[in-house]
């Protein structure tokens, strides 16, 4: 007799035990209990055409893809995202380990675009050993779940970027630390009334607007990623052609340009705006000034302009934050703009030829009250962004991974979960908080490790 | 014939569901000894699909012993589309189960020869031992698979042409542009089926009424394909009450009448727990 068949039961009375129940129906029956088969884990043999190279499955996570936070298993070889759907059919592949993330959401590995140094390292001081600073850095900030940066040097003579450029190259993150994709130049060429926190007797001008300015002052382009300058300096329409042919980033920054000549910029290749309202004209209704690039319709077809958002509650007001969001969501990058005393205690601290004042989470010009760079860090800023202005998890993990991303020219491998991507992850948990940090699928920090 | 009728779809996939369960874990699969099933795709078996991937997560059941043989597949359609039926079956079962993917056969629509390839899946399906379920659904012009009316009653695997109807049916899937629907299918034929040691047709909704009913209560006709397993030994239609819609009150109370304990339909309340856990 097998079960699904016909059975008939008589049951003399309602007051029988549900045990001897049960032992009756065994005898009448004799229905044959099978063993459940267990489900075991996948130890078949490897028949893996494309690759031995062992392959890692996500499971029991949320992912960000295509905008939306999916309940999927993410797939890694070889440092990339895998498809696992051509790994089933094509080469009849399966995964060699699994990790349990235990609800956790995987986001893409944020990416950070400017921050001048942290944990006692200032990126544009000049020492023998800048690649020790930097390679502390790149380590520490793997907490915060940033596993590629921009290493940002402010206003500083010829004589330290000369020293300094030369001894950091680009290269990929691993357990040592978060991968450097290349400098932010953060001056000289900028205006000096709006310097902030940059010394003034170092800022320049364009002389004659052509690589020989460029030259001149930073002594080499190797390694560079992104240039922020003030457009109403002249010549520097020249200049931002020069660098946008050499693939580096033209960011406006630290000006007091009107919206005509960051136009104008723009459609030379300037494609950022470095921490928006801080450092350039206010807002104006007859002249929005560089702000106004958010809305303006004079940007080229196909092109965005980004504009980066120090998110730390300090610099910039909360509804002037969800001003710029609600006007242009997806131009959005979360940058920390990070100084030395980031991960420090409160105190007097150096940031390139000046000295700092950290008070609680403002850090101060010391004897003044501008503000000269943030300590906030990279999940703060994501977990602020989200609460102040009340977008999506998916829109505050984006603008901290696909948008500088994008802004960068490396979305087609970094900034997303897509195939063929860098397994560049961080695991957080519903709060957002960091739990793991992986890079090229490899873990390079845990909670609590 | 057997004529199982539940109340609704999800009792009739999960009915549907636990008797695929119940059949595999009776067999005992085992390294030597594969269980093979035959697989269809479409919007009837999604309720089933989901229900085996319950009893896969819950510890009940293990696909590692068994092999799976699609019915069908578009011809010239890229795997990757997201309508490809090798698309349906990685997203609503494949992926959330432990089958070998070796073990999971789908005709290739992309084959460079497409009769070669349909000759090498009837190997494949012998090799294996021929299939010991097949699972099936039907169409609203009571076509198995993609046996077009007017299909023969023996034939094997083969290339399709797809009816005008099919389709037109089908264009809601690619954007109602006819023009992206493909034409030809390849198809394990209604013969093929019919090898089959056991039969279990999934049949649910008004609209495939009529076509049950020229299935089970008319004679064997190819312009009914599905009517060929009337001259099956085990065959199992599984419908909810919407499709019995077109059929004869006597012959949906006769086979209601038989249904006195069955699996999904049976209150085991007052029985041991223990027991009901087994159904």
């Amino acid at each position: 007799m097998i079960s699904g068949d016909l059975i008939r039961f008589h049951f003399p009375t309602a007051k029988l035990r549900v045990q001897s129940l049960h032992l009756l129906v065994r005898g009448v029956c004799e229905l044959r209990f099978v063993s459940i088969l267990s489900l075991s884990e996948a130890n078949m043999p490897s028949n893996k055409s494309v690759s031995d190279a062992p392959i890692t499955q996500f499971n029991n996570c949320r992912i960000l893809r295509d905008h939306t936070l999916q309940r999927e298993d993410l797939w890694v070889r070889e440092g990339k995202i895998l498809d696992p759907e051509k790994l089933f059919f094509d080469e009849q592949g399966f995964a060699d380990r699994r990790v349990d993330c235990e609800g956790s959401i995987i986001a893409p590995g944020f990416i950070d675009v400017q921050i001048n140094g942290g944990y006692g390292v200032d990126f544009s001081q000049p020492s023998e050993d800048v690649s020790a600073g930097v390679s502390l850095v790149a380590k520490k900030i793997l907490e915060h779940g940033v596993t590629s940066f921009c290493p940002t040097l402010v206003t500083s003579p010829p004589a330290v970027y000369h020293k300094v450029l030369p001894q950091i190259k680009v290269q990929n993150g691993g357990r040592h630390g978060a991968g450097v994709l290349g400098f932010h130049l953060e001056g000289p060429f900028i205006s000096a009334e709006k310097k902030g926190a940059h010394p003034q007797q170092y800022l320049r001008t364009f002389q004659s607007g052509g690589l020989r300015d460029l030259m001149e002052a930073y002594g080499s382009l190797n390694n560079v990623s992104m240039v922020t300058l003030a457009p109403e300096l002249a010549y520097s329409q020249s200049v931002v052609r020069e660098l946008c042919q050499r693939g580096i980033t033209v960011s406006l920054g630290h000006s007091v340009a009107n919206l005509s000549q960051a136009e104008e910029a723009v459609q030379h290749g300037a494609s950022f705006i470095t921490h928006l309202f801080n450092a350039m004209l206010p807002f104006h209704h007859r002249d929005p000034g560089i702000v106004g690039l958010l809305t303006s319709d004079q940007i080229p077809a196909g092109r965005t302009v980004y504009y980066g958002m120090i998110a730390d509650g300090i610099h910039t007001n909360p509804a002037a934050l969800r001003i710029a969001h609600r006007a242009h969501p997806s131009g959005l990058v979360l940058v920390t703009d990070a100084i030395t005393a980031m991960g420090l205690p409160p105190g007097h601290h150096t940031l390139g030829q000046q000295v700092i004042e950290i008070q609680g989470l403002h850090a101060y010009v010391a004897g003044t009250k501008t503000l000269s760079g943030s300590i906030a860090t990279m999940d703060m800023c994501v977990r602020h962004f989200k609460q102040a202005s009340g977008c999506s998890v998916e829109e505050a993990l984006e603008a901290a991974s696909l948008h500088p991303a994008q802004l960068l020219s490396i979305s087609h491998k970094k900034g997303n979960l897509d195939y063929g991507s860098d397994a560049d992850l961080v695991l957080l948990d519903d709060d957002l908080i960091v739990r793991a940090t992986y890079i090229s699928g490899e873990e390079v920090w845990r909670k609590g490790s | 014939m057997r004529l199982v009728i539940l109340d609704d779809y999800e009792l009739a996939s999960e009915w549907a569901a636990k008797y695929i369960r119940n059949r595999i874990i009776q067999f005992s699969p085992s390294a030597d000894r594969f269980f093979t099933l035959g697989l269809p795709t479409g919007s009837t078996p999604y309720g089933c699909y989901q229900k085996l991937i319950e009893f896969h997560r819950s510890g009940d059941l293990s696909f590692k012993y068994v092999k799976t043989f699609n019915m069908d597949e578009y011809v010239g359609l890229p795997r990757a589309h997201p309508e490809s039926y090798h698309s349906y079956m990685w997203n609503n079962f494949f992926k959330h189960i432990d089958i070998d993917p070796a073990n999971a056969h789908i005709l290739d629509g992309n084959a460079k020869d497409l009769e070669a390839e349909c000759q090498a899946y009837e190997e494949k399906i012998s090799e294996a031992g021929g299939i010991q379920l097949f699972v099936g659904g039907i169409g609203p012009d009571g076509h198995i698979a993609f046996n077009e009316p007017g299909s023969s009653l023996v034939s094997r695997t083969r290339v399709k042409t797809l009816a005008k109807d099919t389709i037109v049916a089908n264009a809601r899937f690619f954007g109602n542009d006819l023009s992206k629907v493909p034409t030809m299918a390849l198809t394990v034929g209604v013969g093929t089926v019919m090898d089959a040691k056991e039969v279990l047709i999934l049949i649910t909704g008004a609209h495939k009424a009529f076509a049950l009913n020229k299935a089970i209560e008319e004679g064997v006709n190819h312009m009914w394909t599905v009517s060929a397993f009337q001259q099956h030994p085990r065959t199992i239609f599984v419908c909810d009450e919407d499709a019995t819609l077109e059929l004869r009150v006597k012959t949906v109370k006769y086979f209601k009448g038989t249904r006195v304990l069955e699996t999904a339909g049976f209150n085991w309340k007052w029985m041991n727990p223990i027991l009901a856990h087994l159904f």
